[in-house]
C-alpha cells in the first residue's frame, strides 16, 4: 500500500486534470462544435442612459449570412421572464429591496454602456457582427449616473422608478444603541473614509454559450462558462421560462477560470438557448474580450466611513460603519448578498468588539452590475478593518502587532455581535508563524538600509478572517436566500471496483478531478486513476449549488464523506454476507473486508462484484447493486483565517514600489492536497495586488462611458508586477463538518490588499492612500507630505 | 476566399478562408485544433501564441495568408512519439496550471524563452511573460516551472 499512501489525503498529488491542458485537449465551450451551428452577435447600447424609440432591422436580413434578428419585443412576445437576483435583502423600515426589471434584452431602456439591445444570428461570427452594423437604433439619450458618491442625492439621473433617489435597500445590522453607548465612553475614537475599488474580474476565458433545442424531443442543451450549471437550469427554468426543467439540459465543461463571474446568469446564454429553437439550430457565442470589460459582473466598488471606539488600553469598545455599495443598473444573481450578509458579518475580523453596527446603501447607477468577485463581501470588510485597525494602532502609539493581539477572540465558539459564531481558531498562532516568516525582528535594519540607498521601506499586516462553506440553508433562508446552499453527492461503484464520483460542485481550476480522488482513494484503498470525478453536467449530476465561496471542500466534500459512509455501510453488509460472518465483525481497511479475529478476508473488487452479480443476497436485506447519494448541510459556516505581511520598498523620486516580501499563513483546517492549496493562495494574493496596486474600473462621469474596456486600459497583474510568494499553515481543525476543513480559495484575495496598503502608509508614514497605488499616487503622496519648507 | 497552406505541427495543410481571417482562427476553426486559446482582442494576453518558423509569435497578430509557406507548431505539435516537452511536464510537476486556459500560450512563450536565453533566472523570466496573462496562479508556479524546465533542458 506504500504507492497508494502517496495519493491520499495531505499529499502534493500531480494533478490528474492536466494532462489534457498541457496538450491543447481541454474542452472549453469554444471549443466545442455543434453539428450545423450557427453564430450569435450581440448589438449592445453605446449609451449609459437612453430610451429607445425605435429600431429598425430591415437591412440585417438582407445582409449575407444572416437568419434571424431578435429583440426584446420578441422575448416579450414570448412571455419570457426577466434575469432574478436569488436573495432578498430587507432595509431598516422592514420594506424589501426595490427591484428594477431585468429584461434579457432591453425593451424601451437602455442602463448602461454594454446593455444588450438586439441579438443577430448568422452563418459566421463575422456576418453576424457586420450585419449587426446595419441595425438602426434610434436612441433618446438620457442624463446618467455612474458616481457612487452622488447617485442618491436629490436631481440625480434615476436609474429605475422602483427605487426612488437610486436606493435598492437601506440595510442595518447590529445594535445601534448599544455601539452608541460604547462611543459614548470610548477615550479615543478613530475615523476613516475608504474607497473599496471597482474590480472587473477577467477570468482568462471569456464567458460563452450554445444553445440548442432538440425538435424531436423538445429538449434543449445549453453549453456553458459556468461554475454552477444545475443553478443556471433552475433560474433558466423556474424563472425566466425558457423550458421546464426536465426539458434542459444545462453543460458546464472545462471552464477557464470564474472567480465569481461565471456564478451568475446572464442575458447571453439566455438569449442563445431561447433562440436556438426559433432558428432550429445550435446558436454559439462566444464574448470578445471588451464584451467581457463591458458585461461581466464587475466587482467590490465601496464608499464607507467607519469609527472605531476605544478605551484607554487600546481594547475596541465598538465599530460603527456606513458603506454606499454600487449594485450596478441591475441586480445580478448574488448581487444583494454580498455587499451585506457576506460583508457586514465579517467586520468583527479577529477582534473581540461587543458592540458593532452597520449601515449599507445599496444603490443602483448607470453601470455594469456587481455582483460576487473572488472573496464577495468579505475583501470589502477586511479591508476596512484591518485599514482601521492599524491607524488605531499608529494613533495610539502600539505596535500593531501587539493593537491586534489585545483585541484578539482567543476563546471559542465565539459569538459575534454580527451574525456570525466562529467555531475555532489560533489567530496568535498565525500572526507568530507570520512575523517569524517575515523576519519583523530584523525590518529596522532593513529599513535603515534602505534608506541609505535613498528608498523607503514599510511594513504592513492584515490579520484576516472570513467565513466560507457557503452556507447552512437554515441559516442562509433566514437571511433571505432563495435557495437551500448544501450540496450534493453520488458515489457509483462499478461491478470492476473502480468508482464514479458525481459532485454538484463544479472545478473550474481548483482540481476537483484530483482532491476529490485523493478523498476517495484514502477511504476505499483504491488508486486515483480508477476513481472518475463527474460534474458539469445537468444530465449526469441530479443537482447541486456549484462552486464559490471556497465551498467545494467543505461543503462539496463532506457531501462525498456521506456517501462513502453509505457505501462502506452496504459494502459490509455484503461482505459479511460472503463470508457468512456477522455485520459488526466485519473490518474494512486498505481496501480490504475482513472478519475480525479470523483470517477471512475480501478485496474490495471482489465485493463490489458479487454487489452486482448478487447471486444468493437475502433479498429482504441487500438489495443488489452498490451506489449510494447524499445530500449534506453544513451546520455552520466555517472561518478560515490568518495573518499576511507584506514588506515594500518605494523609490521616492517616481514612486515605483517594488514589493520586497510577501508572506502568507493561513490556517484552513485539514489540507487535502498542499501544493493545490498553495496555489490556490497564490492567485488569490495576486488578485489582491491587483487591487492594491494596478486595477481599477472607471467610467466617464459625464458621458458613463466604460473608460477601462480593454487590457489596455485595466492594468491585470503581470509576472513582473508580483513577487514569489514565502507560505506558512498553522491548523485548528474546523468542527463543523466531517473532514475539518475550511476553504482556501479566496483568502489570498480577501487579506492580501489591507496588507500591501499598511506598508505602503508606513513607507510614507501618510494616513491613507487610495486603492489602486500606483506610482502616480504614490508619487502624489510623497510630493503633498513632504515639508514644503525647502521650496519656499 | 482565399487558400492558405502551411505546415503545422508537422503535416501540410491548406484551407479556403476569408482574407481576413487571422492565424489563430485558422488554427481554429479551419484545423480545429483548439489548444490554442483566444483570451483578448487586443493582442495582449498571449493564450493564442504559437510557433511560426521556430519563433514564439501572437496568433491573433498575424493574418493566416501571412503564414502562407510557414512551419507553424501549435501546443498539440509539442509533444513527440508520446513523450511530453520537459516544459509540459514541468508545468505538471511544479503545479503552473490551474484552470489551464492560459496554459498553452504560457508553455509556447516558455519553449522559445528557454531556446533565447538558456541562462535564465527568475526576474528574467517574469520580464519575458510580460505578453502573457495568467489569473489563476499569480505566477509562482509558472516561473518555478520555467526555471526547472530550463534546468533540465540545458
Amino acid at each position: 500500500m506504500s504507492d497508494l499512501s502517496e495519493q491520499g489525503v495531505g499529499k502534493p498529488v500531480r494533478r490528474k486534470e492536466d494532462f489534457r491542458f498541457i496538450t491543447g485537449n481541454g474542452h472549453y465551450t469554444d471549443d466545442i462544435s455543434r453539428p450545423h451551428q450557427t453564430h450569435g452577435y450581440f448589438l449592445r447600447s453605446p449609451h449609459a442612459h437612453a430610451k429607445i424609440r425605435s429600431i429598425d432591422t430591415k437591412a440585417v436580413l438582407a445582409a449575407p449570412g444572416v437568419l434571424a434578428i431578435f429583440t426584446g419585443k420578441d422575448i416579450a412576445a414570448d412571455k419570457l421572464g426577466g434575469l432574478i437576483c436569488g436573495w432578498t435583502v430587507h432595509s431598516k423600515d422592514g420594506s424589501a429591496m426595490k427591484v428594477g426589471p431585468h429584461p434579457v434584452l432591453a425593451l424601451d431602456t437602455v442602463r448602461y454602456v454594454g446593455d444588450h439591445v438586439a441579438l443577430v444570428v448568422a452563418e459566421t461570427h463575422e456576418e453576424a457582427k457586420s450585419a449587426a452594423e446595419l441595425i438602426e437604433v434610434d436612441y433618446e439619450e438620457l442624463p446618467a449616473i455612474v458616481s457612487l458618491a452622488d447617485c442618491e442625492k436629490p436631481g440625480a439621473p434615476q436609474v429605475h422608478p422602483e427605487a426612488p433617489h437610486n436606493i435598492c435597500f437601506e440595510w442595518e445590522l447590529g445594535n445601534k444603541a448599544e455601539t452608541e453607548a460604547a462611543f459614548a465612553r470610548a477615550t479615543k475614537v478613530v475615523k476613516i473614509d475608504l474607497v473599496n475599488n471597482r474590480l472587473i474580474p477577467n477570468a482568462m476565458e471569456p464567458r460563452a454559450a450554445i444553445g440548442e433545442y432538440d425538435k424531436g424531443t423538445g429538449g434543449y442543451t445549453l453549453h456553458t462558462t459556468s461554475q454552477n450549471p444545475h443553478v443556471a437550469r433552475l433560474v433558466l427554468s423556474a424563472f425566466v421560462g425558457v423550458a421546464p426543467e426536465h426539458k434542459l439540459r444545462v453543460i458546464a465543461p472545462d471552464v477557464g477560470g470564474g472567480f465569481g463571474s461565471k456564478i451568475f446568469i446572464y442575458a447571453e446564454e439566455t438569449a442563445c438557448v431561447w433562440a436556438a429553437a426559433k432558428v432550429g439550430r445550435p446558436i454559439k457565442w462566444t464574448a470578445e474580450r471588451s464584451e467581457s470589460f463591458m458585461s461581466d459582473a464587475h466587482g467590490r466598488d465601496h464608499l464607507s466611513h467607519a469609527e472605531l471606539a476605544l478605551d484607554a488600553n487600546g481594547k475596541i469598545l465598538g465599530l460603527r460603519v456606513k458603506t454606499i455599495a454600487n449594485l450596478g443598473a441591475y441586480l445580478s444573481t448574488f448581487s444583494a448578498a454580498v455587499p451585506t450578509y457576506l460583508y457586514g458579518t465579517l467586520l468583527s475580523g479577529q477582534y473581540d468588539i461587543p458592540a458593532i453596527y452597520v449601515e449599507v446603501d445599496g444603490v443602483y447607477t448607470h453601470t455594469a452590475p456587481v455582483d460576487a468577485y473572488r472573496g464577495a463581501g468579505r475583501p470589502e470588510a477586511t479591508f476596512l478593518i484591518e485599514r482601521i485597525v492599524e491607524t488605531a494602532a499608529r494613533e495610539t502609539g502600539l505596535d500593531p502587532a501587539e493593537f491586534r493581539r489585545r483585541n484578539f477572540i482567543r476563546a471559542f465558539p465565539h459569538q459575534t455581535p454580527v451574525i456570525m459564531n466562529y467555531d475555532a481558531g489560533n489567530y496568535d498562532a498565525s500572526l507568530d508563524k507570520a512575523m517569524e516568516i517575515a523576519d519583523v525582528k530584523g525590518f529596522a535594519v532593513r529599513k535603515a538600509e534602505a534608506a541609505r540607498r535613498g528608498k523607503l521601506r514599510g511594513l504592513g499586516y492584515s490579520t484576516y478572517i472570513e467565513a466560507c462553506g457557503i452556507a447552512p440553508s437554515a441559516a442562509v433562508g433566514s437571511l433571505g436566500a432563495g435557495v437551500g446552499l448544501w450540496e450534493s453527492a453520488e458515489v457509483r461503484v462499478n461491478p470492476t471496483g473502480n468508482v464514479e464520483v458525481l459532485t454538484g460542485s463544479h472545478s473550474h481550476g481548483q482540481g476537483h478531478e484530483t482532491t476529490f480522488a485523493q478523498l476517495v482513494s484514502s477511504r476505499l484503498g483504491i488508486p486515483i486513476d480508477q476513481i472518475e470525478i463527474v460534474h458539469g453536467d445537468t444530465d449526469k449530476v441530479q443537482f447541486g449549488m456549484g462552486t464559490y465561496g471556497s465551498r467545494s471542500g467543505a461543503v462539496g466534500m463532506s457531501a462525498i464523506v456521506k456517501a462513502l459512509d453509505k457505501v462502506e455501510a452496504k459494502a459490509k453488509k455484503i461482505a459479511a454476507h460472503l463470508m457468512e460472518a456477522a455485520v459488526e465483525d466485519v473490518v474494512f481497511q486498505e481496501g480490504r473486508f475482513t472478519v475480525q479475529g479470523t483470517d477471512k478476508s475480501l478485496a474490495w473488487a471482489e465485493v463490489t462484484l458479487a454487489a452486482y452479480t448478487a447471486h444468493g443476497f437475502p433479498s429482504s436485506e441487500i438489495e443488489p447493486g452498490l451506489k449510494e447519494t447524499s445530500f449534506y448541510d453544513p451546520s455552520n459556516f466555517t472561518f478560515p483565517a490568518g495573518c499576511h505581511i507584506c514588506e515594500v520598498e518605494i523609490d521616492p523620486e517616481t514612486g515605483v514600489l517594488d514589493i520586497a516580501n510577501f508572506v502568507a499563513v493561513d490556517d484552513f483546517g485539514t489540507i487535502i492536497n498542499p501544493m493545490i492549496v498553495e496555489g490556490q493562495v497564490h492567485g488569490g494574493i495576486a488578485q489582491g495586488v491587483g487591487q492594491a496596486l494596478l486595477e481599477l474600473g472607471v467610467y466617464d462621469n459625464d458621458s458613463g462611458q466604460l473608460v477601462t474596456g480593454s487590457f489596455m486600459d485595466y492594468c491585470m497583474p503581470r509576472a513582473d508586477n508580483v513577487p514569489s510568494f514565502r507560505l506558512g499553515f498553522t491548523k485548528t481543525e474546523c468542527p463543523s463538518n466531517p473532514l475539518g476543513m475550511k476553504g482556501c480559495g479566496e483568502a489570498g484575495a480577501i487579506a492580501s490588499p489591507p496588507a500591501i496598503i499598511n506598508a505602503i502608509t508606513d513607507a510614507l508614514g501618510i494616513r491613507d492612500i487610495e486603492m489602486p497605488a500606483t506610482p502616480a499616487r504614490i508619487w502624489k503622496a510623497i510630493q503633498s507630505s513632504r515639508p514644503r519648507a525647502a521650496a519656499e | 476566399m482565399t487558400v492558405v497552406s502551411m505546415t503545422v505541427n508537422g503535416k501540410s495543410v491548406s484551407a479556403d478562408v476569408e482574407a481576413r481571417t487571422l492565424l489563430v482562427h485558422y488554427i481554429r476553426e479551419a484545423l480545429g485544433l483548439t489548444g490554442t486559446h483566444v483570451g483578448c482582442d487586443t493582442s495582449q494576453c498571449g493564450a493564442c501564441v504559437v510557433h511560426v518558423n521556430g519563433r514564439a509569435v501572437k496568433s491573433c497578430a498575424m493574418l493566416a495568408g501571412q503564414a502562407e509557406g510557414a512551419e507553424v507548431v501549435t501546443v498539440e505539435g509539442l509533444a513527440r512519439d508520446g513523450e511530453l516537452h520537459p516544459v509540459q511536464k514541468a508545468f505538471r510537476e511544479h503545479h503552473g496550471l490551474q484552470c489551464g486556459f492560459c496554459t498553452p500560450g504560457m508553455i509556447m512563450t516558455a519553449v522559445d524563452m528557454i531556446r533565447r536565453k538558456p541562462q535564465l533566472d527568475e526576474q528574467t523570466v517574469r520580464d519575458e511573460l510580460e505578453g502573457n496573462i495568467c489569473r489563476c496562479t499569480g505566477y509562482h508556479n509558472i516561473v518555478k516551472a520555467i526555471l526547472a524546465a530550463s534546468e533540465e533542458m540545458r
